[in-house]
C-alpha cells in the first residue's frame, strides 16, 4: 500500500518537476516584454471603450499613450483633465490643461420654426431618411429628428425634446466623445469648446441653400447675408456656401453678431440678459436663445460700433448673398397641401 | 383598373421643368443658358460619361432659367426651366408624321449612335441608358433579345395599352434592336392576365421574322429582368453578372417603342406613356405626356385629388417612391402616378422579427431579407456583401409578406447603397 502511494507521489512529482523546468525555459525564451506602465494607465482609464479618443478601446489607448507619451494630442474625452493629471506622473510628462468640450446641435428647426409639410412614416432612422428625402420641412441639411444621435450616445447625454422634435444635449453628461457627430448623416452636431461658465455663441443652422429657399423651409435658417461677418471685430465669422460659421477659437464672446442676424439663427447660450430693454415691439422673429432680448436700438448701437471696428479690419468685406427685404415675401408662402 | 383607357395625348403645360438627371449614371451637361429659344426636340443637355444620356427639350419656347429645383425627394437637382410656346416648332430632321416606317435603313453602328443621340433610356423603371445595353463587349455571344411586356407592378397599365395600340411600331423597334445586337431571335414575355395583348401581339408578330410571344404565369416580380430570363429561357443570371453573361439583352416594350421613334423617325425621347391611377380617383387614365410636365396637372386632368389622399406615389405600389410635393415634373422614368387613400397608405407599427422565414420563402433571388435588413441597420457592409445584398432586386416582396410589418426593404436598400459605396471605394483604391 505504501509503495503504491510512494510510486504515485514520486512519478507525479517527477512529471511536475520536468514540466516546471520546461515551462521555465519556455517562459524565458518567449517572454513578452510589456511596459508595466500600460497596466497602470489602463487602470486609470474609465473603461468605457467608447472610442472617443480615436482608438479601438481603452487598452489600445493606454498602449498608445505609453508608446508616445504625448498628452497634448492624445485625449480621453470621458476622463477629461482630471485623468490627464493622474496619468501624467505615470508617463513622467507635464500635464497640460485642455479646454473642456461639448457637443452642440447646429439646428433650430423645431416644429414651429420649420413647419412639417409632409408626413414621414418610414423606419425611424436618420441614415435611411437622409438617403430618401430632404425632410418633413423640406430643409435638405436640417435635423430629421429620428434620433440616430440619441441612440448612439453611451453617456445618457442626449434626449429628444417631445415638443420641438429636436435632440437636446445634456451638458453635464456630455463627454464630447463624438459618437453623435459620427451618427448624424448630415453632420449637424459639432464638438465645440464648452466656454467659460458654459457661455457659447454659435450658428444654429447648417443649411447651405441660398436665402430664399432656406427661409422657405425654416424661419430661423441662416440665409448667408453676411451681416454677422461684417459685424465681427475679431474675424471669427466666415461665410461659406451661404452659411456663416463662428470659429470658437477666435470668438471672444462679444455678442455683437447675434443682434444683427435677421433671422435669429445665432444662438447665445448662458449669457446674462442684455442691459438695453426693448422700447417698441417690432422685433424680428428671434426665439432662439433663452436669454435673448434684441431691439432695434440695440442693433443700431451695435452697427455704429461695427463702423469703428470695420475701419480697423478693412479686408473684412464679404458680399451679402441676399437682401433681407427680399426674404420677407418668401417666408409667408403657404406649405404645400400634399402629403407624403 | 385603367387597362381599358386608351392612351390620350396630354396638352402642353405652360412651363416645363426638365431635370438633367433623368437616367441612371452621370448627370448630363447643360448646353443652353437663360434666354435661349429652344425648339421641340433640340438637345439641351449632353451625356457626361459612359453611363449617361442626352436630354432634349420637349417643348418649343424660351429658357427661363437653368437652376436648382426641388425634385420628388425634396433635394435640389439641376434642371432647365422652359416657358412653353403653344406654337410648336420641331427641330429639323424629326419625322412627326404617323406613318409606319418598316424598312430599316440604318446599320448596327448607326442604330446605336441614333439611340444614344436621341437619349433613349430603359423605360421599365431603372432608366438605364439603352445604348450602353447595345454595346456588347467582345467575346459575348448574344442569342436572345427579350422584350419585357410584363407590367412591372400592379396598378400600372401603360405598357399594356402601348402593346395594344402601338404594336406595329413596337415590332419595328424590336427588329431595330435585333439588328443592332445581331441577334436572330426575340421573345416578348407577356403575363397571361393580358390575353388581349398576347393575341394582338401574336397576330402582329406573325408578319415579322424571328419574333415570338410567350404568355407567362401571373406573379410578382415577373418583370425583373433576371426573373424574366429564368421564366422564358430557363437560365439563371449568376450573382454579380449581367444578362449578357447568359446570352440575353432585356428591354421593355416601351423602350422598344422609343427605339422605333429614335431610329426610324429620328425623334428624341421627349414624351412617354404613363398611368395615372388610384381607387378613389374620379377617373383613371393612360396619358402620353411630355417630359417636364408637372405632376399636379396630370392630377387635375383626372379630377383632382380625393379628400382622403394618403400618399401620392411615383411608380407602382411595390417599389414606387412617395412624392413630397406634386410640383415635380414627369421624367423619363415616371411609369405612373398612383394615388393611395389613407387606408392603403397606412403602415403598421413594426414589431420584432418572429423568425418565421416568410421573407426568405418569397424572395425571388433566394436571399435572406431578415438578415440583410439587420446588416443594413447595423451598417455591417462586408457581411452584407458576403450574403449577397447586391443581388437584391428591390421588389418589395419581403416587406409585403412580413407579418411583423418590419421595414425590410428600406434597410436593405440602405445597406445596398452603403455596400455599393464600399465596393466602389475598394475598386478605386
Amino acid at each position: 500500500m505504501d509503495q503504491v502511494i510512494l510510486s504515485a507521489v514520486v512519478s507525479l512529482g517527477a512529471i511536475g518537476g520536468t514540466a516546471a523546468i520546461i515551462l521555465y525555459f519556455v517562459a524565458r525564451q518567449f517572454k513578452v516584454i510589456e511596459d508595466p506602465r500600460i497596466d497602470l494607465v489602463d487602470d486609470k482609464l474609465p473603461a468605457a471603450n467608447c472610442g472617443g479618443c480615436g482608438y479601438a478601446g481603452c487598452r489600445a489607448f493606454a498602449e498608445a499613450l505609453v508608446k508616445t507619451g504625448d498628452l497634448d494630442n492624445l485625449y480621453c474625452p470621458v476622463g477629461g483633465n482630471d485623468l490627464v493629471a493622474e496619468i501624467a506622473p505615470i508617463l513622467g510628462v507635464e500635464a497640460s490643461e485642455k479646454a473642456p468640450q461639448v457637443a452642440v446641435l447646429r439646428c433650430n428647426g423645431t416644429r414651429e420654426h420649420a413647419v412639417p409639410k409632409v408626413n414621414y412614416d418610414g423606419p425611424r432612422s436618420c441614415a435611411w431618411a437622409h438617403s430618401l428625402f430632404a425632410g418633413e420641412a423640406g430643409c435638405p441639411n436640417g435635423c430629421l429628428g429620428l434620433n440616430d444621435c440619441v441612440r448612439s450616445c453611451d453617456f445618457h447625454a442626449m434626449y429628444t425634446d417631445k415638443d420641438t422634435g429636436l435632440p437636446v444635449v445634456v451638458e453635464e453628461n456630455c463627454v464630447a466623445c463624438g459618437a453623435c457627430v459620427d451618427a448624424c448623416p448630415r453632420s449637424i452636431i459639432e464638438i465645440r469648446p464648452q466656454g467659460k461658465k458654459s457661455r457659447r455663441i454659435y450658428v444654429t443652422c447648417v443649411n447651405t441653400e441660398k436665402g430664399a429657399p432656406a427661409k422657405k423651409s425654416c424661419q430661423v435658417a441662416c440665409i448667408g447675408c453676411g451681416k454677422c461677418v461684417k459685424e465681427c471685430p475679431f474675424e471669427a465669422i466666415t461665410l461659406q456656401n451661404n452659411l456663416a460659421y463662428i470659429d470658437p477659437h477666435k470668438c471672444k464672446l462679444c455678442r455683437k453678431c447675434a443682434p444683427v442676424c435677421p433671422t435669429g439663427c445665432i444662438l447665445e447660450l448662458n449669457f446674462p440678459p442684455r442691459k438695453v430693454k426693448p422700447k417698441t415691439g417690432k422685433t424680428p422673429d428671434q426665439k432662439v436663445g433663452k436669454e435673448r432680448n434684441t431691439t432695434e436700438d440695440d442693433s443700431k448701437a451695435a452697427e455704429s460700433q461695427s463702423a469703428k471696428s470695420q475701419s480697423q479690419n478693412s479686408d473684412n468685406s464679404p458680399k451679402p448673398d441676399d437682401k433681407p427685404g427680399k426674404r420677407a415675401s418668401d417666408s409667408d408662402s403657404a406649405p404645400e397641401n400634399t402629403e407624403k | 383598373m385603367s387597362a381599358g383607357e386608351p392612351i390620350v395625348s396630354f396638352p402642353l403645360p405652360k412651363q416645363g421643368v426638365i431635370p438633367v438627371t433623368q437616367h441612371l449614371g452621370a448627370p448630363a451637361k447643360v448646353l443652353v443658358k437663360r434666354g435661349d429659344t429652344v425648339k421641340t426636340g433640340q438637345l439641351i443637355a449632353q451625356t457626361a460619361g459612359f453611363i449617361s444620356a442626352n436630354v432634349h427639350s420637349p417643348f418649343t419656347g424660351k429658357v427661363k432659367k437653368v437652376d436648382q429645383t426641388t425634385d420628388a425627394s425634396g433635394y435640389k437637382r439641376q434642371a432647365v426651366i422652359i416657358d412653353v410656346d403653344p406654337q410648336e416648332q420641331w427641330e429639323e430632321g424629326i419625322d412627326t408624321s404617323h406613318d409606319l416606317l418598316r424598312e430599316i435603313t440604318a446599320d448596327a453602328k448607326e442604330i446605336v449612335e441614333k439611340i444614344k443621340a436621341n437619349g433613349v433610356v430603359g423605360l421599365g423603371g431603372a432608366t438605364f441608358p439603352s445604348h450602353v445595353k447595345l454595346m456588347v463587349p467582345e467575346g459575348k455571344d448574344i442569342r436572345y433579345l427579350i422584350i419585357n411586356g410584363v407590367e412591372c407592378e400592379p396598378y400600372l397599365t401603360n405598357d399594356h395599352r402601348l402593346m395594344l395600340e402601338k404594336a406595329d411600331e413596337m415590332m419595328v423597334g424590336i427588329q431595330v434592336l435585333m439588328k443592332g445586337l445581331h441577334v436572330k431571335k426575340a421573345i416578348i414575355g407577356v403575363e397571361a392576365n393580358k390575353m388581349d395583348a398576347i393575341k394582338h401581339l401574336k397576330d402582329k408578330a406573325s408578319h415579322y421574322e424571328g419574333i415570338t410571344v410567350e404568355p407567362l404565369k401571373v406573379k410578382y416580380p415577373q418583370g425583373g429582368e433576371k426573373q424574366l430570363i429564368k421564366a422564358l429561357i430557363n437560365r439563371e443570371v449568376p450573382s454579380g453578372k449581367l444578362p449578357l453573361d447568359v446570352g440575353c439583352v432585356v428591354n421593355n416594350v416601351a423602350t422598344a417603342f422609343a427605339v422605333y421613334e429614335a431610329v426610324q423617325k429620328n425623334k428624341p425621347l421627349i414624351d412617354r406613356v404613363l398611368t395615372v391611377t388610384g381607387k378613389k380617383l374620379l377617373k383613371t387614365a393612360n396619358l402620353k405626356v411630355r417630359i417636364g410636365t408637372p405632376v399636379s396637372q396630370l392630377l387635375d386632368h383626372v379630377g383632382g385629388l380625393p379628400e382622403d389622399t394618403g400618399k401620392i406615389v411615383s411608380g407602382g405600389p411595390m417599389t414606387g417612391k412617395a412624392l413630397t410635393t406634386t410640383e415635380v415634373p414627369v421624367v423619363k422614368g415616371t411609369a405612373g402616378i398612383l394615388v393611395m387613400d389613407r387606408e392603403e397608405a397606412w403602415k403598421a407599427t413594426p414589431r420584432p422579427c418572429i423568425r418565421c422565414a416568410k421573407c426568405t420563402q418569397v424572395c425571388p433571388q433566394g436571399l435572406e431579407p431578415y438578415l440583410l435588413h439587420q446588416y443594413g441597420e447595423m451598417k455591417r457592409t462586408e457581411e452584407a456583401e458576403y450574403d449577397g445584398i447586391m443581388d437584391c432586386i428591390e421588389c418589395g416582396s419581403c416587406n409585403y409578406t412580413c407579418p411583423s410589418a418590419r421595414p425590410l426593404l428600406e434597410y436593405i436598400r440602405y445597406g445596398k447603397a452603403e455596400t455599393g459605396q464600399m465596393i466602389r471605394n475598394r475598386k478605386s483604391n
